[in-house]
C-alpha cells in the first residue's frame, strides 16, 4: 500500500481502486467473489435451519419432529461452522495476500480447482445431510455413523481449504519476490498469515481423524471414541482458533478504514498473534476436560500450558484494537475528555459499530465464558449444556460473523465496486443482530446453568421413564431465548438481502470516489479515506497519567477485567455447592 | 510514523511498548497465571475435580459386571428398572445405553461411593439433575468417580449427549435417603 498513490498507473490485469489506490488483481477480485457468494448460500442455510432449530427448542412451538430435528440441527452446524467460515476466510487470504500487497494471486486456475473441490466437497456433504445418511451432528462422534460421502466430502473441501492456504502463502512470496510492498508486510497480513498457519495444524488434524474415519465408515477399521474426540477436537475446537486469528485481523482492518486507526505498537500485536499460533492450537482438550481417557495433570496441562498464553494474547488485542481506535481519533483531533473520541465514532457506519459490537461481545460474553467453562473443575457444571453453545454463540457468531459482515460492508463498494443496496437497512444492521445474538447467547449461558442440555429435541423429556421438573424461570429465560434468537434472524436475513442484492443488483460504483457521489450509499469510510491520512509522529496526544494516551481504553479493559474476575470466581462459588466429587 | 493495520511498517518495527501496554500485559499476564493455578490447587483445596480411576474396558465385560452389580444389591424395581442400593463405600456401576440408564441407584447422603460411568454402545452424557454435574460417557472407558451425595432426595441423570432419535428418553434415576448414621451426615 505504501509503493502506489491514488493516482499510480494499472499495471496488466490489474485495476486501480479509485477509493484505495491499491493495485487489484482480477483473479483475486475474482476469487474473492466466488468464495464470497459460497460463503452467503451456506449462510443462508444454516441461517434458515437456524430458525428451524430454534423454534423447536424453543418448547413452547416444538415445530420439528425429533428425528428432523436432529437433521436440521447437523446441517446448521456443519453450513455455519464448516462452510460459510471456511468459504468467507478463504476470501479473507485472497484479500490479505494479493489485494492488500498489491500483488497478482499466485496460481490463480489452481485456486479455482480449490474452489471447485469445496464446492463438490460442500455438496456431497449436504446431500448426506438433506437425505437423512448423517444424522451425526457436526461432530458425528464415533460410533455414531454416517454415509461414507459425508466424511469424504470433508476430505475434499479440507483439501480444496489446504490448497488455497497454500496458494496465501505462494502470493506473499510472489509479491516479496515481485516487491510489490516495501518493508514488512502490514499487521491485517500478519494476522492472516498466524490464521493460515493454525489452518494447517487444523486441517492436518482433520486429515488425521475424517480419513480413518472414512474407512471405518466402509468397514475396514476401527475407530477408538476417545481417540476420535481427542483428534477431532483438534480440528474442532482449532478451526476456531482460525477464526479468531482471523476475526482479530479484520478488527484492525475495519479500525483502519473506518476511523483510521492506528497500530499502537506493531511489537505487542504481533507478539499477540504469534502467541496464538504457539498456544491454542491444542486447545481440544477444553472439550475432554470431564471425559474417562486423560488425567487430571494431562487436562490442566492442555487446557492452559501452565500460564494460558492463548488468553493473554486475546486480552492484549483486546486492548490495542480498542487503543489503536482510541489513538487515531485522539490524532484526529477527537481528544475531548477520556471518551469523547468514542462518543463521536461514526456510530452510523456499519463498518464501525460491527467492529465495536464484534470486539465488546467476544470479549466480555464469549471470552469470559469460554476461558471460565474451559477450566478443568468448572467444566463439570458446564459441559454439554446449554452453557457451551451460549458462549460459543457469542464467539463464532457475535464475534467473528459479525467482524465478518461489517467487513463485508466495504467489500461490496471495494472488490464488488457496486453501491450497498439498502444502505439505511445496512446501517440498522448490525445492531439488530449483534442485540438478538447477544440476548440469545446470554439466556442460552444462563438456561444452561440450570442444566439445561445442549443437542436436545425435548426437555419437556415426553415419553421418559421420569419427569425431569426444571424451574419455571428456564421456560421463561428459554423464551426470551427465542425472541433474540429471531431477532438475530432478522439481523441475518438483513445482511443476506444487502449482500445478494448489491452483488447481483446494485448500482456500479462508477469512477469517482468522492463524498458528493457516494454519501449515503457507501460507509463513509470508504470516500473519507482515513486510513491513507496518517498523522505524523509529531502530532501531540496528551497523556493522563497513568492510563497513557488512551485512557478510554483503559477504563474499559479494567471494567472487562473486573467483570472476568467476578464471573470466574462466582463459577467456582457455585462448583462448590454441588456434589463432592473426585 | 504511525502505521495502520493495512499500512507496512517500514524499517525496524520491534519498539518499546507504551506504558499503559505493559501495564495492561502485566495485569494480563499475573490474571493468566491465577487462571491456571485455581486448577492444581482446587486438586487440593477442592471438593470437586473430575479426576477419578480410570480404565479400558471392554463394553461386554462392562455390562456384565453391572449385571453382577445388580443382582448383589437389587432391592425393587421401578418403571421395569432395577432400584439397587449398594452398602456405603463400595463400587456402583452405572450403564448408559440407548436410550436408558441401568440401574436406579440407592446411596446414602454423606457415604462416598466409587460411581462407574461407561457406555456399551455410543458416547453418552451424564447429568446430574437438579445439581448440573456433569460426565462424558466413552464405550470402552469405565470412568470411576469418587461421588458423595450431599444433600437427601429425588435426582435425575440426563442423557447430554446426542445418541439417536431417542435422546431425549435417556432420563435415569437416584435416590439419595438421609443418613442413618449421625456422624455421616455431618457436612
Amino acid at each position: 500500500m505504501n509503493t502506489h498513490g491514488a493516482d499510480a498507473p494499472a499495471r496488466g490485469p490489474f485495476r486501480t481502486c479509485p477509493t484505495t489506490g491499491l493495485q487489484v488483481h482480477n483473479d483475486a477480485d475474482n476469487l474473492i467473489k466466488a468464495n464470497a457468494v459460497a460463503a452467503t448460500v451456506a449462510l443462508l442455510v444454516g441461517g434458515l435451519t437456524a430458525i428451524l432449530v430454534l423454534l423447536t427448542r424453543w418448547q413452547a412451538v416444538h415445530l420439528l419432529d425429533a428425528e428432523m430435528f436432529y437433521r436440521v440441527l447437523t446441517i446448521h452446524g456443519m453450513n455455519m461452522l464448516i462452510f460459510f467460515i471456511l468459504f468467507f476466510e478463504m476470501a479473507v487470504l485472497y484479500f490479505a495476500s494479493a489485494v492488500i500487497l498489491n500483488s497478482r494471486v499466485a496460481a490463480p486456475k489452481v485456486g479455482w480447482g480449490a474452489f471447485g473441490l469445496m464446492v463438490l466437497g460442500t455438496l456431497m456433504v449436504e446431500w448426506t445431510m438433506f437425505t437423512g445418511r448423517a444424522d451425526v451432528l457436526f461432530t458425528s462422534y464415533v460410533p455414531l455413523r454416517a454415509h461414507p460421502l459425508f466424511y469424504l466430502g470433508v476430505i475434499l473441501f479440507a483439501v480444496g481449504a489446504l490448497t488455497v492456504v497454500s496458494i496465501f502463502f505462494a502470493t506473499l512470496v510472489v509479491a516479496k519476490r515481485e516487491r510489490t510492498y516495501t518493508g514488512s508486510v502490514p499487521l491485517v497480513t500478519f494476522g492472516a498469515i498466524t490464521a493460515a498457519i493454525i489452518a494447517v495444524i487444523t486441517l492436518v488434524h482433520g486429515a488425521a481423524i475424517y480419513i480413518p474415519t472414512f474407512f471405518w465408515s466402509l468397514g475396514m477399521m476401527n475407530v477408538d471414541p476417545q481417540v476420535y474426540r481427542l483428534v477431532w477436537w483438534g480440528l474442532g475446537h482449532s478451526s476456531q482458533q482460525i477464526n479468531v486469528a482471523a476475526m482479530v485481523s479484520i478488527w484492525y482492518l475495519l479500525g483502519a478504514l473506518t476511523v483510521g486507526a492506528v497500530v499502537v505498537s506493531e511489537k505487542v500485536s504481533r507478539t499477540a498473534f504469534v502467541l496464538y499460533v504457539g498456544f491454542i492450537s491444542m486447545a481440544s482438550a477444553h472439550h475432554l476436560l470431564v471425559d474417562p481417557g486423560f488425567g487430571s495433570a494431562w487436562k490442566v496441562v492442555n487446557t492452559s500450558y501452565f500460564m494460558y498464553m492463548a488468553v493473554l494474547a486475546s486480552m492484549l488485542h483486546g486492548f490495542t484494537v480498542p487503543a489503536g481506535v482510541e489513538l487515531g481519533m485522539r490524532l484526529r483531533g477527537f481528544t475531548q475528555g477520556i471518551f469523547g473520541w468514542l462518543r463521536r465514532a461514526p456510530w452510523g457506519d456499519p463498518g464501525f459499530s460491527s467492529l465495536w459490537l464484534s470486539v465488546v461481545i467476544f470479549g466480555f460474553v464469549g471470552g469470559i465464558t469460554g476461558v471460565t467453562f474451559g477450566t478443568e473443575q468448572i467444566n463439570i457444571i458446564a459441559h454439554n449444556t446449554l452453557r457451551i453453545p451460549g458462549h460459543f454463540h457469542a464467539t463464532v457468531v457475535s464475534g467473528t460473523a459479525m467482524a465478518f459482515m461489517g467487513i463485508t460492508y466495504y467489500v461490496i463498494p471495494l472488490i464488488f465496486r457496486k453501491k450497498v443496496a439498502f444502505y439505511g437497512m445496512a446501517r440498522w444492521q448490525p445492531y439488530v443482530f449483534s442485540i438478538g445474538m447477544l440476548i440469545f447467547s446470554m439466556c442460552m449461558t444462563f438456561a444452561g446453568s440450570f442444566g439445561i442440555p445442549r443437542r436436545h429435541w425435548d426437555i419437556t423429556f415426553a415419553g421418559a421413564p421420569f419427569d425431569v421438573p426444571y424451574s419455571p424461570a428456564v421456560n421463561l429465560v428459554m423464551g426470551v431465548m427465542a425472541i433474540g434468537g429471531l431477532l438475530a434472524a432478522v439481523g441475518g436475513g438483513m445482511y443476506i438481502l444487502i449482500t445478494v442484492w448489491s452483488v447481483f443488483f446494485g448500482k456500479p460504483l462508477g469512477a469517482e470516489a468522492s463524498k458528493a457521489a457516494l454519501e449515503g450509499s457507501v460507509p463513509p469510510g470508504v470516500y473519507n479515506r482515513p486510513f491513507l491520512q496518517i498523522p505524523a509522529d509529531d502530532t501531540e496526544v496528551k497523556e493522563h497519567g497513568w492510563m497513557g494516551m488512551m485512557p478510554g481504553t483503559m477504563i474499559l479493559v479494567i471494567v472487562f477485567l473486573v467483570a472476568f474476575i467476578v464471573y470466574y470466581f462466582a463459577n467456582w462459588k457455585l462448583l462448590s455447592f454441588v456434589w463432592k466429587v473426585g | 510514523m504511525y502505521t495502520t493495520g493495512v499500512t507496512s511498517p517500514q524499517g525496524v518495527w520491534w519498539k518499546p511498548a507504551h506504558k499503559s501496554e505493559k501495564i495492561w500485559f502485566t495485569i494480563s499476564f499475573i490474571w493468566c497465571l491465577i487462571l491456571f493455578a485455581m486448577m492444581p490447587f482446587w486438586h487440593f483445596k477442592g471438593g470437586q475435580n473430575p479426576s477419578g480411576i480410570r480404565a479400558k474396558v471392554n463394553p461386554a465385560d462392562y455390562q456384565a459386571r453391572v449385571t453382577q452389580f445388580i443382582q448383589d444389591y437389587r432391592v425393587g424395581t421401578e418403571n421395569g428398572i432395577p432400584v439397587v442400593a449398594p452398602p456405603a463405600g463400595s463400587d456402583v456401576y452405572l450403564l448408559g445405553q440407548m436410550w436408558a440408564w441401568t440401574p436406579i441407584l440407592q446411596l446414602e447422603e454423606g457415604a462416598e461411593y466409587t460411581l462407574h460411568l461407561s457406555s456399551i454402545d455410543l458416547n453418552h452424557g451424564f447429568n446430574l439433575y437438579p445439581f448440573n454435574v456433569n460426565f462424558q460417557v466413552v464405550p470402552g472407558y469405565d470412568y470411576g468417580l469418587r461421588v458423595t451425595p450431599t444433600e437427601a432426595g429425588d435426582y435425575r441423570i440426563v442423557c447430554n449427549e446426542f445418541c439417536g432419535v431417542g435422546h431425549h428418553l435417556m432420563v435415569g434415576k437416584v435416590i439419595v435417603t438421609e443418613s442413618t448414621d449421625a456422624s455421616g451426615g455431618d457436612r
